[in-house]
């Protein structure tokens, strides 16, 4: 277990200079996620074009897990079918925990750098904060996330 | 004034040293490695390790005198009785109080503020009504207050504190009043260290009238403790954090007070009599003291205070001091590097910020080295959102560390700020 398997440069690049982190005041959707005992906390926000996520951004504070995590997840899904951003969230999923071990890397892109938290299992829950807002925010839920 | 010690003392003051090293070959678990670095257990203020002394009594308790307390004529059951009522002695000693009437045993802290809370205070509380805390608090320093004022309809009332993390004496005697009923004070905060001078609280309190609620979770495993000295009415402690086990805590409480409250649980071993229409219930302290206690614990408990006490407890502020001396001067050196919490008189905590690293990133890069530090909300939210910060990093010291141990926590902060400051 390398800490470099974890803070890969693709993660340190992505909270250094996260991507999509901006207010959208004309969004569509948005939802909170937070975990408390961490201290992470993000909005996420989604503008849709009929089906399709036409653009996704976020704003919160977090470690870099979190804030690499959100960064990635913005520039993955948008342009993206709902239904394919939901698919891809349930791969996210896999690719945190043990059973990813198989997921298609030409499926994942950047998203693959997000498979070294799998080997320390305390941050998994940083990793899919943003996911599981962005599931909130597709389906329009009122009430803040948590993964904690 | 007892705790005067913490920050006066050194060494040289009050006898030799002790030798650390011997010290640290009675703690098993600091011979184990965590990432193929020997253990660099920081983390004192949430949970202090044990002594081989505690483990042994306990492991002794279970083989050989174990059934339960104040119940059976058999051999057994007076062993198991004598060794539990024998440490309540030791506790009441510990902490010098009156009587062992005085020393009830619950399951730490939370239970103490939360057995005073329902059985003290809910009774006499009416709206308009005030209990005082102050903004260090830690959440069971706060919680048990907020249900008891939902339920009997007082107030809260919240002592600021100053930036550098002291509780404002001067906003204090703003809030005191005819309406507070209760004054409900951290000895020592567990997010940053800050001791608070609790004796000027308590005078100004007992002028009044007012009766004083001590958590000393984080205090009487730094400083010595004397509840007659101190002048207060109840004083909360977990034995966890001063090298006892888990699940066992006390609650000292006045006798007189005690006395007037009722039972807060029902059940077994709290009562005299019991009849349908009507139940006696037993005498102090074991009226607040429902079912079989967690006899191991109370024993357990005992023993880490006579391991203290065999160190001496002045000789252990005074090394703590010493490496928090030693640890503020180093992670000062660090740039970017913001301490969170500067009273003049702290326990051997630090808590900090690194520019642009999360708290969260740095627990787990310390942790790849074998440094255990506590990151997040330290339980006291409150407290975070006044420096305006989500979690603070908290490095917390324990008779049993070393200055080559902050050495190690340095070296990996300076790991921490290479990768992802």
């Amino acid at each position: 277990m390398d800490l470099k398997d974890l803070y890969r440069d693709v993660i340190v690049d992505h909270n250094r200079n996260p991507r999509n982190f901006r207010p959208m005041p004309d969004a569509d959707r948005h939802a909170d996620g937070f975990n408390p005992l961490c201290g992470d906390r993000l909005t996420l926000y989604v503008k849709l074009d009929g089906d399709r996520i036409s653009d996704v951004s976020f704003q919160g504070d977090g470690c870099a897990i979190s804030v690499a995590s959100a960064s990635l997840l913005t520039e993955s899904v948008r342009g993206r079918t709902v239904p394919e951003a939901e698919a891809l969230f349930s791969t996210m999923h896999r690719v945190l925990t043990r059973e990813g071990e198989d997921a298609d890397p030409a499926v994942l892109g950047k998203l693959a750098a997000l498979s070294g938290v799998r080997e320390f299992p305390a941050r998994v829950k940083c990793a899919s904060l943003c996911w599981h807002t962005l599931e909130a925010a597709l389906h329009s839920e009122a009430a803040p996330v948590s993964t904690e | 004034m007892s705790l005067a010690l913490a920050t006066t003392s050194r060494p040289d003051a009050t006898g030799a040293p002790f030798d650390v090293d011997a010290v640290r070959r009675d703690f098993p678990v600091l011979a184990r490695e965590v990432n193929g670095r020997p253990l660099c257990y920081l983390d004192n203020a949430a949970s202090s390790q044990h002594p081989r002394a505690v483990i042994d009594a306990i492991s002794s308790y279970y083989e050989t005198s174990h059934a339960n307390v104040h119940r059976g004529v058999h051999r057994l059951s007076q062993e198991a009785t004598d060794l539990f009522e024998g440490a309540r002695e030791t506790l009441r000693g510990f902490v010098n109080a009156r009587s062992t009437r005085e020393i009830v045993f619950v399951r730490g802290t939370t239970e103490a503020i939360n057995l005073v809370a329902q059985s003290y205070a809910r009774p006499r509380l009416g709206p308009g009504d005030e209990i005082l805390i102050s903004w260090l608090e830690h959440h069971a320093n706060i919680v048990p207050w907020q249900m008891v004022c939902e339920q009997t309809g007082a107030k809260l009332r919240v002592i600021p504190i100053t930036r550098r993390g002291e509780v404002d004496f001067d906003a204090f005697l703003g809030l005191i009043g005819e309406r507070t009923r209760l004054l409900a004070l951290s000895h020592v905060s567990n997010a940053l260290g800050t001791v608070v001078p609790v004796e000027r609280y308590i005078r100004e309190a007992r002028r009044r009238g007012i009766p004083v609620l001590l958590d000393g979770a984080q205090a009487v495993p730094h400083l010595p403790v004397d509840v007659q000295a101190l002048d207060c009415d109840f004083y909360c402690w977990s034995g966890h954090k001063m090298c006892g086990p888990t699940g066992i805590g006390v609650l000292y409480g006045r006798e007189s007070l005690l006395e007037a409250m009722p039972p807060w649980q029902g059940g077994g071993d709290m009562i005299l009599a019991v009849g349908f229409d009507r139940t006696v219930y037993n005498a102090l302290p074991w009226k607040f003291e429902a079912g079989t206690p967690h006899i191991a614990g109370a024993i357990g408990l005992a023993a880490a205070v006579r391991y203290l006490q065999a160190l001496g407890l002045e000789r252990i502020a005074a090394a703590e001091h010493e490496l928090l001396e030693y640890a503020t001067r180093r992670v000062e050196e660090i740039p970017g590097l913001t301490i969170v919490g500067t009273a003049p008189e702290k326990a051997a905590v630090v808590s900090f910020t690194l520019e642009r690293v999360h708290p969260h990133d740095l627990g787990t890069i310390l942790d790849h080295d074998g440094v255990a530090i506590r990151t997040g909300h330290h339980c006291a939210m409150p407290v975070m959102e006044f420096f305006g910060v989500p979690a603070t990093a908290r490095a917390s010291f324990a008779f049993y560390n070393t200055r080559a141990e902050v050495d190690r926590l340095v070296e990996s902060l300076h790991v921490a700020r290479e990768m992802l400051g």
